[in-house]
């Protein structure tokens, strides 16, 4: 197993079938990230990370690689540039477990590239999309114009 | 649920706040690997690390029969949204008045 470049981790007052479907609804997701998440979510299957405005500007894509509800999702991440080549793919896994009357969730982030531009934008990115999340599924209010 | 009380408190250390910089420098350091580089004996760290994973700050995985800690900015962002971002806003609404004020005054 490749040592993780980033985790992160939030404990969200909801349960593990509220936050699946906040993490692979295009319609929840444009809510607190701006953008919508789209795939059949699958094995194998594609998906793709869009921008919510009416450009709907393809930014990310990859593949699921693991689809468990409401517990694992694996992805592989890449820029659209690089959808042909597989080594230039990251992987996210996403990991949900009930803790006591809340949820943790947990992102963890490997196969980067130090120093790419992929790298910077994760270490920026995913802590200003999880409060995004956990703002939204505890008071129905996402945070403001993220990026 | 995590209060906000845990982390401040959790960061209101110095030496903890070092353990959370070499974890940003080098994310997914083991024990042995924290203590080389920082002048506390090893129950120091190990106690500060217990507190910064109690807050959510450090994250711990297993690999092997190593124990990785990664530093977690999940609840200093939040920090930030509740602290910094707020009360630049209200800066920002204040700016905008003095800033209407003024012109007002200047046409009138």
């Amino acid at each position: 197993m490749d040592k993780p470049r980033f985790i992160y981790v939030t404990y969200i007052a909801t349960t593990p079938e509220k936050l699946w479907n906040a993490l692979i609804d295009p319609e929840t997701t444009a809510k607190y990230w701006q953008h919508e998440n789209v795939s059949d979510w699958k094995p194998g299957s594609r998906w793709e990370h869009r921008s919510s405005d009416e450009n709907r500007t393809l930014k990310l894509v990859g593949k699921v690689v693991e689809s468990s509800p409401p517990r694992r999702l694996v992805l592989t991440w890449a820029f659209p540039a690089d959808e042909a080549h597989d080594e230039k793919h990251s992987r996210v896994t996403l990991e949900i477990e009930p803790v006591g009357d809340v949820v943790r969730l947990t992102v963890t982030h490997d196969r980067l590239e130090a120093g790419s531009e992929m790298f910077e934008g994760i270490s920026k990115g995913w802590p200003k999309v999880l409060s995004s999340l956990k703002s939204l599924m505890e008071t129905g209010r996402s945070l403001p114009k993220l990026w | 649920m995590l209060c906000m009380d845990t982390v401040f408190k959790a960061l209101g250390s110095p030496a903890r706040r070092r353990l959370l910089d070499a974890l940003r420098a080098h994310n997914g350091q083991t024990l042995g690997e924290l203590c080389s580089h920082l002048d506390m004996t090893r129950q120091a760290v190990t106690r500060h690390l217990r507190r910064l994973e109690g807050a959510n700050l450090v994250v711990t995985v297993r690999r092997g029969r190593e124990k990785l800690h990664y530093l977690n900015p999940v609840p200093i962002h939040e920090i930030y949204e509740r602290w910094i971002l707020k009360y630049e806003r209200r800066r920002l609404d204040a700016l905008r008045d003095l800033k209407k004020r003024l012109e007002g005054d200047h046409h009138g």
